[in-house]
């Protein structure tokens, strides 16, 4: 009684009839009855008792826990307006930025963020009724100075890391580039010479257009040393 | 507008149209995806003649704020005919009709968008006729949607959308410009096929009941048909590139464990680049100032004391080994509150001391007394010593 009527990794797109019967179902799938039905165009996951849709494209929705990259878009008295390629603005408050007592009388905030500072933060809260909220006060986080920020589809991320980062890994060791991705879809690369920066680039492109197929960490392999 | 139809525009024998077609047939479509850079989804739709261009925007941050809906994205339609769409040149200014069809059209679309995912935001469909014959809004309508699920919206089904009409009475699918004009009337519908529901549904004319109902009928058949090229379009857009490398073995990407651990690890290599100084110098530079003079610090490190004496007071009259304890905890915190500030105004004379040097002979007026002895010359000097033995005699 329980049908599925996709291959493991198949396109697909809104409306496609999934399955019937009881499965768990995770994104990209709504239900009717017993049918499950796509809601985006994406990949279709069979996982037994549990299928979903791993969308292709769309905006970033930030989640807490995550790491992003913000563009500083305004700075208030005690407050940061950072743009994290969402939706929602994310906000960064002083108490959430520095760790010692941030007096907006004494001190000024645009001496710690500017407008058009690009900075590592990670999402502390986010409930959809308020704009998400923002920290830098871990270790690693804040202002990322130099090197070049590039903006691809969030949800290719994850392919972008591969298993086990074993696609980024080559990235860097094969560019001697230092990277930094960010979940909302904004990787920083920086390295020491600028052909450098520019073939991991290139390389993370490549992953961006043919996310959806298979050996792609060996193909991109390939780029790489070929390109050197 | 339905004319009066008294213009022959099926042949008798044939039972075509003056185009060709059988009363229950599409015009040849074509829909193309992915159209535009710039926009986050884009579709281009032929339907005969039509060529009607949709791009998508958002959801993104809606202005003005107060349109916002607190549970929910706005579903926004603009469409706009091209002043060359049309034989007669259209107006530019828009017109009661296109605001007609924005909203018909974004009313649809709202029945299968799951604007709740996306609250406070903005969905805006723009639609542009770059030629006009017959069912623009139905074409629109398709390449709308299609457009929405090029973007990643997230919607129940797709709609399609084809119109029926009324033709020398006789009920055919999918009209062009002529019989639109000339026919006795037309049925709009968009149809998503997989949800079997209707969501637009507009009629002009007079039809009797057998009529409308045989009307929708053939509508929903060639939505049906629409259906199938929507979800091609869609498709090809990644099939092309998995098919320039099918056959190749199967790889994982990184799982949600996987992600957090990486994206951990380039925290920890990113605290190189990352300018924490900054920051500190930042909030730093507040303290500098207050304690160039050194007063403050000493104010603050007497009250501390006072603190302290109180409450030796209190806790003595109460356990005299407890107070004992805590007074000692509380003269180590004013000690080690001392070496804190004492270090900070070290640093600070340093500092001072650099941007002297830097300054070359020019003095600043408000340097404490042991960096100005340092560059002061001996002359002066020794005229203060001459001042300070007149002020001692």
């Amino acid at each position: 009684m329980n049908e599925i009527f996709f291959e493991n990794h198949a396109i697909v797109v809104p409306g496609d009839k999934l399955a019937t019967g009881h499965f768990k179902y995770g994104s990209g799938v709504v239900r009717q009855d017993n049918n499950y039905y796509a809601t985006v165009v994406g990949l279709f996951r069979d996982r037994g008792d549990y299928i979903s849709v791993k969308s292709l494209k769309g905006k970033y929705l930030p989640r807490a826990g995550d790491l992003v990259i913000g563009l500083v878009i305004d700075v208030g008295l005690t407050n940061w307006i950072l743009d994290i390629g969402s939706p929602y603005v994310g906000v960064l408050t002083s108490m959430n930025a520095v760790t010692k007592r941030f007096d907006p009388i004494m001190a000024d905030a645009r001496k710690i963020f500017d407008v058009g500072d690009i900075v590592l933060a990670k999402i502390i809260a986010f409930d959809r009724t308020k704009d998400p909220n923002l920290s830098t006060k871990e270790r690693g986080l804040g202002k990322l100075k130099g090197g070049r920020v590039i903006e691809i589809e969030a949800a290719h991320i994850p392919r972008v890391i591969g298993k086990k980062g074993s696609m980024i890994n080559m990235i860097k060791r094969l560019t001697r580039c230092q990277i930094i991705t960010g979940q909302n879809g904004r990787i920083w690369v920086q390295g020491k010479k600028i052909q450098d920066e520019l073939r991991a680039i290139e390389a993370i492109k490549k992953i961006e257009r043919e996310a959806h197929t298979q050996n792609l960490t060996n193909r991109i392999n390939e780029f790489l040393n070929s390109k050197r | 507008m339905a004319g009066d139809g008294s213009v022959k525009l099926i042949d008798e024998k044939t039972g075509k149209r003056t185009d060709g077609r059988k009363f229950n047939e599409l015009r040849p479509t074509k829909i193309e995806v992915g159209v535009l850079n710039n926009a986050d989804g884009s579709a281009l739709i032929y339907m005969g003649n039509n060529k009607i261009l949709a791009a998508v925007y958002g959801p993104r941050e809606l202005h003005p704020k107060h349109l916002a809906l607190p549970d929910r994205a706005l579903v926004q339609c603009y469409y706009r005919m091209s002043t060359f769409s049309v034989a007669e040149r259209k107006s530019p200014a828009p017109s009661r009709r296109e605001r007609e069809i924005s909203k018909v059209i974004s009313d649809a679309l709202n029945s299968v968008i799951l604007t709740k995912d996306f609250p406070r935001t903005t969905i805006d469909i723009y639609i542009q006729v770059l030629q006009a014959d017959g069912g623009t809004r139905c074409a629109s309508l398709t390449a709308a949607c299609t457009a929405l699920a090029d973007a990643g919206i997230p919607m129940r089904g797709i709609i399609s959308g084809v119109a029926a009409g009324l033709v020398n009475d006789t009920v055919v699918l999918d009209l062009h410009d002529i019989e639109d004009q000339k026919g006795s009337g037309d049925i709009p519908i968009g149809y998503s096929a997989t949800l079997d529901e209707i969501s637009l549904l507009q009629l002009d004319g007079v039809f009797t009941i057998e009529q409308f109902e045989e009307a929708v009928k053939l509508a929903i058949e060639g939505a049906k048909q629409i259906y199938e090229i929507q979800k091609e379009a869609l498709r090809e857009k990644y099939a092309q590139i998995r098919a320039e490398f099918a056959g190749e073995p199967e790889e994982e990407e990184a799982e949600e464990e996987d992600t957090m651990e990486i994206v951990s690890q380039s925290l920890a290599e990113s605290e190189a680049s990352v300018d924490e100084t900054a920051i500190d110098e930042a909030v730093a530079s507040e303290e500098t100032e207050e304690k160039k003079t050194g007063e403050k610090t000493t104010i603050e490190i007497e009250e501390v004391s006072e603190v302290e004496e109180v409450s030796e007071v209190e806790e003595v009259s109460e356990v005299e080994e407890v107070s004992e304890v805590e007074t000692d905890e509380h003269q180590d915190l004013v000690s080690d509150i001392a070496e804190e500030l004492n270090e900070e105004l070290d640093e600070d004379e340093k500092e001072l001391e650099k941007e002297l040097n830097s300054l070359g002979t020019e003095k600043p007026e408000e340097n404490d007394d042991t960096t100005t002895t340092n560059t002061t010359e001996s002359e002066d000097d020794e005229t203060e010593h001459e001042e300070i033995n007149d002020l001692e005699e």
